[in-house]
């Protein structure tokens, strides 16, 4: 009854506090526009002429400052765009591809199989997501190039080590939350262990599956210092190609930038806009359980 | 079960294990012996003992980058998680477009570091123009884009993870204060914060450690000028590690030092917000 009430004051009764949602509702949307901007600006700018870039910064594109496509055009072809755009697709999807399978099976493993050495795997994994990248860089780099590594393909392999940290952590904490009788019948009825697996436990960790897929794609996509260390001379991955275009000295052409800068935020919207309800709550449940 | 299992464990183990020894683990241990050696192609290292942290710590480039650091971590968390909280609050209550307000303000924290940094400093630089200034012309400038660019990914971020909070609180928890009298301000301060406190933790923790391993963004923006004055830890390591033949064993102490520092404060911060955490 209470409740009710109170929601009725709220909706009908009440003016004044109409009036502040209403307040809010401005604020909100002055915050929303603020934080749109930046992305506007650079562009609108992306249609300008250098040389209009940075005199008149602000100004829409009109017909004397406006070049059409050609910073794109030329922007691509400068930094190889699509190249970049597909190293970056590839060695993000393997990559994530392998560590949600490997981290799932090593997983659900290590905390079903209560031994001393499963456990120091363990606490090894969760040790690594503390430890900043900078620590490794160096050595890291040299081991990769000593093993061969440095390609396209085995720098896979070098981000399934990278990324076990937080995936096993993920996937653990679920497992423990499943109940073992489960997988025991399965085994009963004479499921082999991997048939236990792919069967009865893979699908069971389907939800944890998707956000550590989420959040090692957000880091992997972004990641500039990795790769442009392991592969970065002769693979440009788009944070690569995009941080070449300043290159070592010398004015960076703006217009190509801008053009540049928008290329390469279009899959991330794109993503982010087909798969928001996955992100946000990948995200959460990745901070909060991290 | 676990007999069962044993013979699996090649299987199951391996390929995960493996990329960690290869990609982390060795190349942690190697990182920690090398600090200790002079060296410039790993095979040629030779033992100095400490000189690499007594050289890390009289460099004045490693001190300022810590002071900025450190600087930057404490503003930016404190305005960020500010700003994460006062939105996520304003959001969780019955107001039009909420959901838009939402996907708007989370979008920048998707974009990656180097993309975020040239957008800035295109801002940032066209901002100054007026004044005939760029971002390099006084390490403020960087300071405070920094700031900005920060607070800009990381707000809806934290906004995120706040209305999760928030939503968990049980509705009768605040209908009770309500009907005991409780005033907005009251049941904020006795109700809300308290009942969020777990993830004022977790949003802390996040924006303190992300700030302070800060790389990308800094490159970008700035790359430490002017005169490596904006230059962050991680930047500086970096710069010490590529930029200065010879001095790749400082390098790794200066990584070493990073890493310590990084620890204790995730450490400390934990139990610190975790004290104050009530029962659910």
């Amino acid at each position: 009854m209470l409740k009710a009430d109170k929601k009725n004051s709220i909706q009908k009764n009440s003016p004044q506090k109409k009036e502040k949602a209403t307040g809010m509702f401005y604020i909100m949307l002055a915050v929303s526009v603020a934080y749109l901007a930046p992305v506007a600006i650079v562009f609108y700018n992306s249609f300008k002429s250098k040389l209009y870039i940075s005199s008149e910064p602000f100004n829409l594109p009109s017909r004397v400052t406006s070049v059409g496509f050609d910073n794109y055009i030329e922007g691509v072809e400068k930094i190889q765009f699509f190249k970049a755009f597909g190293y970056s697709l590839f060695i993000t999807v393997f990559s994530v591809a392998a560590i949600v399978l490997f981290t799932a099976m090593t997983a659900w493993f290590i905390t079903r199989m209560k031994t001393r050495i499963s456990k120091a795997l363990y606490y090894s994994f969760v040790f690594s997501m503390i430890v900043p990248f900078q620590m490794v860089m160096f050595t890291m780099s040299k081991m990769a190039n000593i093993l061969h590594l440095d390609n396209p393909v085995g720098i896979i392999f070098i981000y399934l080590g990278f990324g076990a940290g937080l995936s096993v952590f993920l996937f653990s904490g679920f497992v423990k939350s499943i109940p073992v009788d489960i997988e025991e019948a399965a085994m009963i009825d004479g499921c082999s262990p991997i048939q236990t697996f792919f069967l009865v436990v893979f699908p069971i960790l389907k939800p944890t599956a998707i956000t550590v897929a989420i959040l090692n794609t957000m880091w992997i996509w972004n990641d500039y210092l990795l790769p442009y260390l392991v592969i970065g001379t002769e693979y440009k991955t788009i944070p690569i190609a995009i941080q070449y275009l300043r290159g070592g000295y010398g004015a960076v052409d703006m217009g190509h930038m801008m053009a540049m800068l928008i290329l390469a935020i279009i899959p991330i919207i794109i993503f982010y806009l087909t798969c928001q309800k996955y992100i946000i709550k990948g995200v959460v449940a990745g901070a909060v359980k991290g | 079960m676990q007999r069962a299992l044993k013979k699996y464990y090649p299987i199951f183990v391996i390929p995960t294990a493996l990329a960690f020894a290869v990609a982390f683990a060795l190349p942690f241990l190697a990182g920690i012996m090398l600090s200790f050696t002079e060296f410039r192609t790993v095979v040629d290292a030779q033992f100095v003992g400490l000189a690499n942290y007594y050289k890390a710590f009289s460099n004045e480039d490693f001190k300022n980058a810590l002071i900025f650091t450190s600087q930057f971590t404490v503003v930016s968390v404190i305005i960020i998680n500010l700003l994460g909280f006062t939105f996520a609050s304003i959001l969780t209550r019955a107001l039009r477009g909420t959901n838009g307000f939402r996907t708007v303000l989370f979008m920048p924290n998707l974009i990656g570091g180097i993309v975020l940094g040239y957008i800035w400093q295109m801002i940032l630089n066209s901002l100054l123009y007026y004044s005939e200034l760029t971002i390099y012309a006084d390490a403020k400038y960087g300071f405070w884009g920094l700031v900005l660019l920060m607070t800009w990914q990381l707000t809806g971020y934290m906004m995120i993870i706040y209305i999760a909070a928030i939503q968990n609180i049980p509705v009768e928890l605040i209908e009770a204060a309500k009907v005991d009298g409780a005033s907005k301000t009251d049941i904020l301060r006795h109700v809300t914060i308290p009942m969020v406190m777990p993830a004022f933790t977790i949003c802390i923790f996040l924006t303190l450690t992300n700030s302070f391993k800060l790389f990308d963004q800094n490159l970008a923006l700035t790359a430490g000028a002017p005169s490596n004055r904006t230059a962050m830890l991680a930047l500086d390591i970096y710069d010490t590690f590529y930029g200065r033949v010879g001095w790749e064993g400082v390098g790794q102490a200066k990584a070493v030092i990073f890493f310590l520092l990084v620890a204790v404060i995730a450490f400390a911060q934990l139990r610190i917000t975790r004290s104050r955490e009530v029962e659910n």
